[in-house]
């Protein structure tokens, strides 16, 4: 701040002349040719191109010089900082690139070390299959209903037409809760959601009830005393089997891809009639003429059983308060378990229950 | 029902290129679903032979072996006539004919290929077979000798034993009683193919007058009551084979010609039979309810305790027959019997059912009578199985026949003649409708758009317009149905709780923990390694009339049953590292004594009924259970790992609810099966909605499990009913943050939550309070802590001041007072 100003005093100055400026220029450019660190293009830059530096100091009597030759000198002193500058931003960049390139080399580490240091969670694919069911059919405009496992008697039978007598009731194995006369039972399906459903809500009623439910088989590779599977409802005015087999195609078609459909056997359920047993087209070897002979999945038939379905038996609806002169409905049920150990070739189902984390892991969180 | 296609085909005549495979899927489209086809798998040169001699040769072993000169037709007879064969049975002379399989033979009982091959000094170019050989039944002590003159040497034995038969095995639905019939089947095969049906049961009854004296009581149960006796019968006459054989084919045993014959009009026509032996019958026969405590001795010879809801068929001395189920020993059947009393009853199914499933005695008759069985035929079937013993067994036919009752008639079904088309989605027009009804069996009236048909006396699945649909549409064929997607109203997605037990699910796994599903069955012993004092009310279970396992008879109150079951089964097999979740129901009884009323079903059951089972069903919230074992940080290359402490426990469970927007109270408790001192309540609103922490060391070696397993469980439902609708509304300020540290002392038992709590809430100045440091020692007095807490002070409208900070930081200091907690200098 104390320094004079020597643009307006009149100090003695002398001309810079060429020889000089070319001199100081030509040292500059060899510091920087020498200096190959950081640091000492730093000291160089002081030296040479800082405000202290021959060039600057001689920039500064220019303006003490003749018009004339203060012309020339500002441009002969102009030129050579310009050179002395792009040199230093030139070898700037070398070095801290030669630099870079050093310190990335020290830093290198060996990437293939595996990081399993962090436990990884997974979903049971019961869970995550039920889940993509529901989607599918939310996606329909449908929902989801719920009920209990532990069952009134007269929800998971009589109101689905299966009477104390019913063969068919004593076919299947039930848990009984105690006493008996508590008339509960563990649910043998998921059928009594749908009832619950008709007695709370009124039509149109589109409901899919996925769910575990109970029969009294004792566990092996093939069976299971504890299983679950979903079931779908639909009663509306209008509703006939082909909006069934629709549904069960879309359904297919939506969980197996393009292509997929369904085929209706006769079969006999109390709460359906008519009743139909469903099988899937096979969804490895899609029934085609070179590939069904050997195939494992549906063993050469070309379609795999599915579950059960049919229009919901008049008597139904009467127990559950829907007009049956005014509505109709369908109703279906597929095994969530099966529908896994087939499609993922698993050959024991205990496996889905004994909780091997070796079983889940490899399902992830979706399927 | 097992259908011998030889004998289908006697009944319908099908045109012979229907393969057998071909009538099956046919059937199968027909709801008469096909099991398996079975057959004999025999093949190859088995024929009929001829010993013509038979030379008993002693061997070293003290065997005798015969070596025989058999003929076996030119067709495969040496150059001198016949074939050596050597036999080691010795039920045959020279002159019998017998059954010969020649080299190239199969045998599926066997297992391999029959080859001519050197035995006992002879080549033996055959082996002459016993029954058992041939996979049939009968004496396998010795060889099958055919009737003299019943074949010729060469004769194919395949054919003549029925070895190349095929056996249909079909499913039939319990709505299709009158499938477990040669008839029924052979009608519904005959309305698959269009061919006329000549009905087995179309027999004309002979009888006349009163026969044996029958009084029947019990009519509820028993309709009609069939009687027919035969006497003179030559209980010496075998079976013909024919028969023997179909009943066999049919999956029942040949037993003796009385027996078989009633068998056999069973299958025949679907009517069961039981025969007494009329001479050892004191009385008129009296048909009547049991009463309680009664005795029959069953044909098997096990004494029954009969129930007042049985149904027995009596004479002077009491029961003689529990009704349509078993005969009674003392007057069954012998084989000395020469006069047999024919009952032919009409027994009603629930009955029938009832008495099968409480005495266990599930049979032939029962499994038909509980699909219900034509009522119009008891006289026709008495009069076929008379016919049949007088025919087979020398009998007389007495002219008496007792016929008490008749059948209700059948009220006829009315329906639209559009309805098939309605509820199938198929075109179908009017005159396939009646047709395929009247296939059916039914009488059809059309009157306009409307018909009444009059099911047929053996289908008591006919009583609903929808049950015509289904026959209508089997003949149609299901294979029409068209493939309509419909159209659903909008919908609303899934539910909130849905919704957040999906959150939940994918939080836990987010947190490294991977769900296991288990079975939601224990019983006391579970409990007792879990800890629980006698009187908790997790002991309190819904228990089952019918558990699978003694060891579980009721339903679990507690996730951690399973999921501790899980852990032991991951470290048995060898992980160390087990970090396990499931989300289930758990099941808690409301009351001893609830019980869930049974309505009727001809109307809904009004508000104030559902209420009734509603609070009657026990409470089965879902929870969350998790179970950690091992390093929850894994030690590795990259430095020293982490155990799963019981802080982790209390951290999930804390993510969860963070997740859920649930503001959770952490709370010391001691709970079992927690560490006493490791246990942390989860309290939301006041109130315990579970439990996180260390697991209490003893449960641990009870279950023999490793040190320090930490476990949590929760109420999911109570926590997402503790849910907002929506999350709290972002709000912060962006004046500058002033940072405070502070260090306290309080005394041991002081929880750090408390602390942490008392300071969050001294200004309106303090934005957060964070737990930095925990410590106890040396500086320490004994019985006391020091926690260090870092706060962070803001206000929304301004920078803070110096006294702001200064009077903020004194509030804290003070709220902690309150604690006893002391400022650490
Ligand atoms: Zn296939």
């Amino acid at each position: 701040m104390s320094a004079p100003n020597s643009s307006y005093d009149p100090v003695e100055v002398t001309p810079l002349n060429a020889e000089e400026v070319e001199r100081v220029r030509d040292e500059a450019l060899a510091a920087i040719v020498a200096a190959d660190t950081l640091d000492a293009l730093k000291q160089v830059r002081i030296d040479h191109a800082g405000d202290r530096s021959p060039l600057a100091l001689a920039n500064r009597e220019i303006g003490a010089l003749p018009p004339q030759a203060r012309k020339d000198a500002g441009q002969r002193v102009g030129q050579a900082r310009g050179a002395i500058n792009q040199a230093l931003a030139a070898k700037t960049a070398e070095v801290e690139a030669a630099e870079e390139e050093r310190a990335l080399v020290t830093e290198a580490v060996d990437v293939t070390l595996p990081w399993d240091i962090e436990p990884v969670g997974a979903r049971h694919p019961i869970t995550t299959l039920s889940e993509h069911i529901a989607d599918i059919f939310v996606a329909m405009g449908w929902e989801i209903a719920e009920g209990p496992e532990v069952e009134a008697e007269w929800l998971n039978f009589d109101a689905l037409n299966l009477g104390p007598d019913h063969p068919a009731r004593t076919m299947q194995d039930t848990f009984w809760v105690t006493p008996e006369r508590a008339a509960m039972v563990l649910r043998t399906h998921t059928s009594p959601v749908q009832a619950r459903t008709m007695l709370t809500r009124e039509p149109p009623i589109y409901i899919a009830c996925p769910g575990r439910v109970f029969r009294t088989d004792e566990l092996d590779a093939t069976h299971s005393p504890v299983f679950h599977q979903v079931e779908g409802l639909a009663i509306d005015e209008g509703l006939s089997m082909g909006h069934l087999k629709g549904t069960l195609d879309h359904f297919a078609q939506a969980i197996y891809g393009d292509g997929m459909t369904t085929r209706f056997r006769p079969s006999y359920f109390p709460f359906t009639e008519p009743s139909a047993e469903m099988d899937l087209l096979c969804y490895v070897c899609h029934n085609e003429p070179d590939a069904v002979a050997d195939c494992r999945t549906c063993k050469g038939e070309g379609w795999v059983e599915w579950g059960g379905c049919g229009v919901v038996n008049p008597r139904v609806l009467v127990a559950c308060g829907v007009d049956p002169e005014r509505y109709s409905g369908f109703a279906f049920g597929i095994g969530i378990d099966r529908t896994i150990t087939s499609r993922y070739d698993i050959a024991d189902l205990r496996d889905l229950f004994d909780g091997d984390i070796r079983f889940t892991q490899p399902f992830g969180v979706e399927l | 029902m097992r259908v011998p296609v030889e004998w289908l085909r006697e009944l319908v005549k099908l045109p012979e290129d229907v393969t057998t495979e071909e009538l099956a899927a046919r059937l199968t489209q027909f709801d008469l679903k096909l099991e398996e086809i079975i057959s004999s798998g025999i093949s190859g040169p088995l024929v009929v032979g001829r010993v013509l001699s038979l030379v008993k040769e002693p061997q070293k072993n003290g065997k005798t072996i015969n070596w025989c000169r058999v003929d076996v037709g030119p067709e495969h007879n040496d150059a001198d006539g016949a074939r050596g064969i050597v036999c080691g049975a010795h039920n045959f002379v020279e002159g019998d004919l017998v059954v010969v399989s020649l080299p190239g033979t199969v045998l599926p009982a066997l297992g391999f290929e029959i080859t001519a091959r050197k035995t006992y000094g002879h080549v033996s170019d055959g082996m002459i077979c016993s029954s058992a050989e041939l996979g049939l039944p009968g004496d396998a002590s010795g060889i099958i000798v055919l009737d003299a003159d019943s074949a010729t040497p060469g004769d194919d034995a395949i054919a003549l034993l029925g070895l190349g038969d095929e056996i249909l095995d079909l499913e039939v639905n319990p709505d299709r009683g009158y499938a477990l019939s040669m008839r029924g089947v052979g009608r519904d095969t005959a309305l698959a193919y269009e061919l006329e049906f000549a009905d087995p049961a179309n027999i004309e009854v002979t009888g006349t007058g009163e026969g044996y004296p029958i009084r029947v009581e019990d009519a509820e149960a028993c309709p009609v009551f069939a009687a027919r006796a035969v006497t003179g019968f030559d209980p010496t006459r075998p079976t013909p084979p024919w028969m023997a054989k179909r009943i066999e084919q049919a999956g029942m045993r040949s037993i003796s010609l009385a027996v078989d014959v009633t068998n056999y009009v069973m299958l025949e026509i679907g009517h069961p039979i039981h025969g007494f032996d009329l001479s050892s019958l004191r009385g008129p026969i009296v048909v009547r309810r049991a009463t309680e405590g009664e005795k029959l001795t069953t044909l098997d010879g096990v004494v029954r305790t009969l129930s007042a809801d049985d149904t027995v068929v009596t004479d002077d001395r009491g029961p003689i027959s529990l009704a349509g189920v078993m005969g009674g020993a003392e007057t069954e059947l012998s084989d000395t019997t020469t006069d047999i009393l024919i009952e032919a009853a009409h027994w009603k199914a629930p009955m029938i059912a009832r008495t099968a499933r409480l005495h266990k005695l599930p049979s032939e008759a029962s499994k038909r009578y509980e699909r219900g069985v034509d009522p119009e035929l008891p006289a026709r079937a008495t009069q076929r199985v008379a016919d049949l013993l007088a025919e087979l067994g020398g009998g007389t036919i007495e002219a008496g026949l007792t016929v008490v009752g008749s059948p209700a008639p059948r009220p006829a079904v009315e329906m639209s003649v559009h309805l098939p088309t309605r509820v199938s989605g198929v075109d179908i027009d009017p005159a396939t409708v009646v047709e395929a009804l009247e296939g059916n069996g039914c009488e059809v009236a059309l009157d306009h758009e409307s018909l009444a048909a009059t099911p047929p006396s053996w289908r008591f699945d006919l009583n609903d317009p929808n049950d015509l649909v289904e026959e209508v549409l089997r003949v149609v064929g299901y294979d029409q149905v068209p493939s309509v997607v419909p159209v659903a109203p909008a919908g609303r997605g899934l539910t909130t709780a849905q919704k957040l037990r999906r959150r939940v699910g994918n939080v836990l796994a987010g947190d490294g923990l991977i769900e296991v599903k288990t079975f939601p069955f224990a019983g006391a012993a579970d409990f007792d390694r879990l800890g629980l004092p006698a009187d908790d009310l997790r002991r309190r279970q819904v228990l089952l009339e019918n558990p699978l396992s003694a060891e579980e008879p009721g339903m679990t109150t507690t996730l951690l049953t399973g999921l501790l079951r899980s852990l032991v089964l991951n470290l048995g097999r060898g992980h160390a590292d087990v970090h396990i979740t499931e989300t289930g129901r758990v099941f808690l009884p409301k009351s001893d004594d609830a019980e869930a009323p049974i309505y009727g079903v001809d109307r809904r059951p009004t508000d104030d009924e559902i209420a009734v089972f509603e609070a009657a069903l026990p409470d089965q919230p879902h929870h969350v259970g998790l179970v950690m074992s091992g390093e929850r940080v894994r030690t590795g290359w990259a430095g020293p790992g982490r155990r799963a402490t019981w802080a982790d426990a209390v951290a999930i469970v804390q993510h969860v609810a963070d997740e859920l927007h649930v503001d959770v109270e952490v709370q010391q408790a001691h709970v079992m099966p927690w560490h006493p001192g490791r246990c942390a309540a989860i309290v939301v609103a006041g109130v315990v909605i579970g439990h996180a922490g260390e697991l209490h060391p003893r449960v641990l070696k009870a279950y023999g499990l490793p040190a320090r397993v930490v476990a949590a469980e929760i109420d999911l439902d109570a926590l997402i009913a503790a849910s907002p609708e929506i999350g709290p509304r972002p709000d912060f300020s962006s004046f500058p943050v002033a940072k405070e540290d502070l260090a306290l002392i309080v005394d041991d038992e002081v929880p750090a939550a408390s602390v942490q709590r008392v300071l969050a809430g001294a200004s309106a100045l303090i934005e957060s309070v964070r737990l930095f440091d925990v410590y106890s020692g040396d500086q320490v007095p004994d019985g006391k802590k020091s926690l260090a807490f870092a706060l962070r002070l803001r206000a929304p409208d301004r920078t803070l001041t110096d006294d702001d900070i200064k009077g903020a930081r004194e509030a804290a200091v003070a709220a902690a007072g309150s604690l006893g907690a002391a400022l650490r200098v």
